[in-house]
């Protein structure tokens, strides 16, 4: 059975929503990693979808796909050693012990 | 073949910046001990000869398209290269310190990887390589806004930093992904033939913008900015400030200007509201804040909306008065950095503003350069900044937006008033008790010589008619 594009672009949507919101109300630093993530994989979701529904003669959105995993995986490693860097520093990675500079 | 090789080397902008890289790469690690000058001196001369190289402009299509270089872009990318040798010059006070020399090399490096990011950005003729060079450009810099290991503000605004920024690429992503799905094309030469104006497309206009906005610290956007800019370094501060910025803002203005020309109704008026409520917000911010690098990441804020009016005008006196604007913002802004470091440096850390309280009683000449660079972001009009700003209102003028060009004159005003309390507490301000400049500070040779260039700059720059005449005769040769 062939799943309809739109099933796909509603996972998509939902992921990207749920990215946004948790990014803006988790007070984790992992976690708001773990929402950007899910960010990040809504559009390489979309990019797979609409290239392999709408225009499947080509790779472009393969293609972008596969840079898009590869870059967040590079994001990731270079956030996690800042978070561990800051563990190290404040000995928490809660973002209510992480204020110390205000304006 | 011989064809394939030419083809090659006309990316030679990028390819002397990765020997340079390379080499530098390779001296730090053959070094005997850390600590000294050579490794400064070897970057710097390689970024100088990097720049000369790099001054003949020439127009190049390569990878069927994924790779364009205009004479636009890579006087930009000479800017941008200016600027970066600009700060290593200035930083060798901060990598000279105990704790910091062991990793001298790595800031190069680093540093230099992130303005390659930049060129291929600049030169992005789809947007997957665009998307690979913003990365490029941010991913490193989170590592140099965190280079002060051992202390917490500076972990605090890596974090900061790489969070928002990967927040921003993921909203960016996700417009471009919706631009696929409506258009089935990445490359900039075609989308503006099958790009029409519906909603999807308009969702990921505004998606794109804002991603850009967050990498250019436009206001809804700004709240990770003045965070990074205090905690990290002050080297790494001017070159976020004024280098990043300054790519991000020639990138969105080429990527609006060229792929979305059948939104532009559109992209105008987002960035005409962007642009006001960034230059006042930024503004009315700046006058409260007491700490200089606090307070010169929200006169960045303000003057990247400035730079935004650049890109509202559209036309090619716009492209040409916003490199021209950044160009002048990179020696002012570099200048005020590189005067905050050596306080910083010599002032036991101190960078609130009441350290600066009776400067010029003690050093007239760093005083003085101060002076003139303030001068020159507040606009008065000898100096640099006065034409920049003229230019890039003007642009803005004539492609009829009135108004926002008369809040942003009137925004000057109060930017005066900020600038000119910094000089008032350096001409007038009776030093604290316990200062710590009872005697004139000595700053490095590399501090001076970048302070020299950058009064050079800002009183030169401005008067010097060819440099402008070239800008703009190159703007109107863009492609497309």
């Amino acid at each position: 059975m062939e799943i309809h594009v739109i099933s796909y672009l509603i996972l998509s949507t939902v992921m990207m929503f749920a990215g946004i919101y948790g990014f803006f109300t988790r007070r984790n630093l992992l976690a708001i990693l773990i929402s950007v993530e899910l960010m990040l994989n809504a559009t390489n979701i979309n990019f797979a979808v609409f290239n392999r529904y709408l225009f499947p003669g080509v790779l472009e959105g393969h293609f972008f796909t596969l840079f898009g995993i590869a870059i967040s995986a590079a994001e990731t490693a270079v956030a996690i050693a800042i978070m561990i860097n800051v563990y190290r520093n404040v000995r928490n990675i809660q973002t209510d012990d992480i204020n110390e500079m205000k304006g | 073949m011989n064809n394939y090789m030419s083809a090659v080397l006309s990316l030679h902008a990028e390819l002397s910046l990765i020997v340079v890289l390379v080499v530098v790469f390779l001296a730090d690690l053959f070094r005997s001990r850390p600590g000294g000058r050579g490794l400064r001196v070897l970057v710097c001369a390689l970024m100088l000869v990097q720049v000369l190289l790099n001054l003949s402009p020439d127009t190049r299509e390569l990878f069927g398209g994924m790779y364009v270089n205009t004479p636009f872009t890579s006087v930009v990318k000479s800017i941008l290269s200016a600027g970066t040798l600009l700060v290593f010059l200035q930083s060798g006070e901060w990598t000279r310190r105990p704790d910091t020399a062991i990793r001298e090399g790595e800031f190069y490096v680093i540093t230099l990887s992130t303005l390659l990011g930049m060129f291929f950005m600049l030169s992005a003729g789809h947007f997957l390589i665009f998307y690979v060079g913003l990365e490029m450009a941010s991913i490193p810099m989170a590592c140099l806004v965190a280079m002060d290991k051992k202390r917490r503000q500076s972990a605090e605004a890596g974090a900061k930093f790489i969070l928002s920024s990967m927040f921003s690429s993921a909203l960016l992503l996700y417009g471009l992904s919706l631009l696929y799905g409506t258009t089935g094309t990445l490359y900039f030469a075609d989308l503006p033939d099958v790009l029409q104006s519906g909603g999807l497309e308009r969702l990921a206009l505004v998606l794109f913008i804002a991603g850009m906005g967050f990498k250019m610290s436009l206001v809804p956007f700004h709240l990770w900015t003045a965070d990074v800019y205090q905690g990290a370094p002050t080297g790494v501060t001017a070159y976020l400030s004024v280098i990043s910025k300054g790519a991000a803002a020639v990138a969105l203005a080429v990527v609006v200007r060229f792929v979305f020309p059948a939104l532009t109704d559109d992209w105008s008026v987002v960035l005409a509201l962007l642009s006001v409520v960034t230059i006042t917000l930024g503004n009315l911010m700046a006058v409260l804040q007491h700490d200089m690098k606090r307070f010169m990441a929200f006169s960045s804020i303000s003057q990247a909306g400035y730079i935004v009016l650049g890109v509202l005008a559209g036309s090619p006196a716009g492209m040409a008065s916003l490199a021209f604007y950044v160009a002048i913002y990179v020696v002012a802004n570099v200048a005020v950095f590189a005067v905050i470091s050596t306080v910083e440096q010599h002032g036991g850390g101190r960078t609130d503003r009441e350290a600066f309280n009776g400067l010029y009683a003690t050093n007239p000449r760093l005083t003085l350069v101060m002076t003139l660079a303030l001068f020159s972001l507040g606009g008065i009009p000898p100096f640099a900044g006065f034409f920049s700003k003229f230019f890039i209102f003007a642009a803005a003028f004539e492609a009829g937006w009135h108004l926002v060009v008369f809040l942003a004159l009137l925004n000057t005003i109060i930017s005066l008033y900020y600038y000119l309390l910094v000089v008032k507490a350096m001409y007038i301000s009776t030093p604290a008790e316990g200062s710590a400049f009872g005697s004139p500070i000595h700053s490095s040779r590399g501090v001076r010589l970048c302070l020299a260039l950058c009064t050079l700059g800002v009183c030169v720059l401005g008067v010097l008619s060819c440099f402008y005449e070239n800008l703009f005769q190159w703007a109107d040769m863009l492609p497309w």
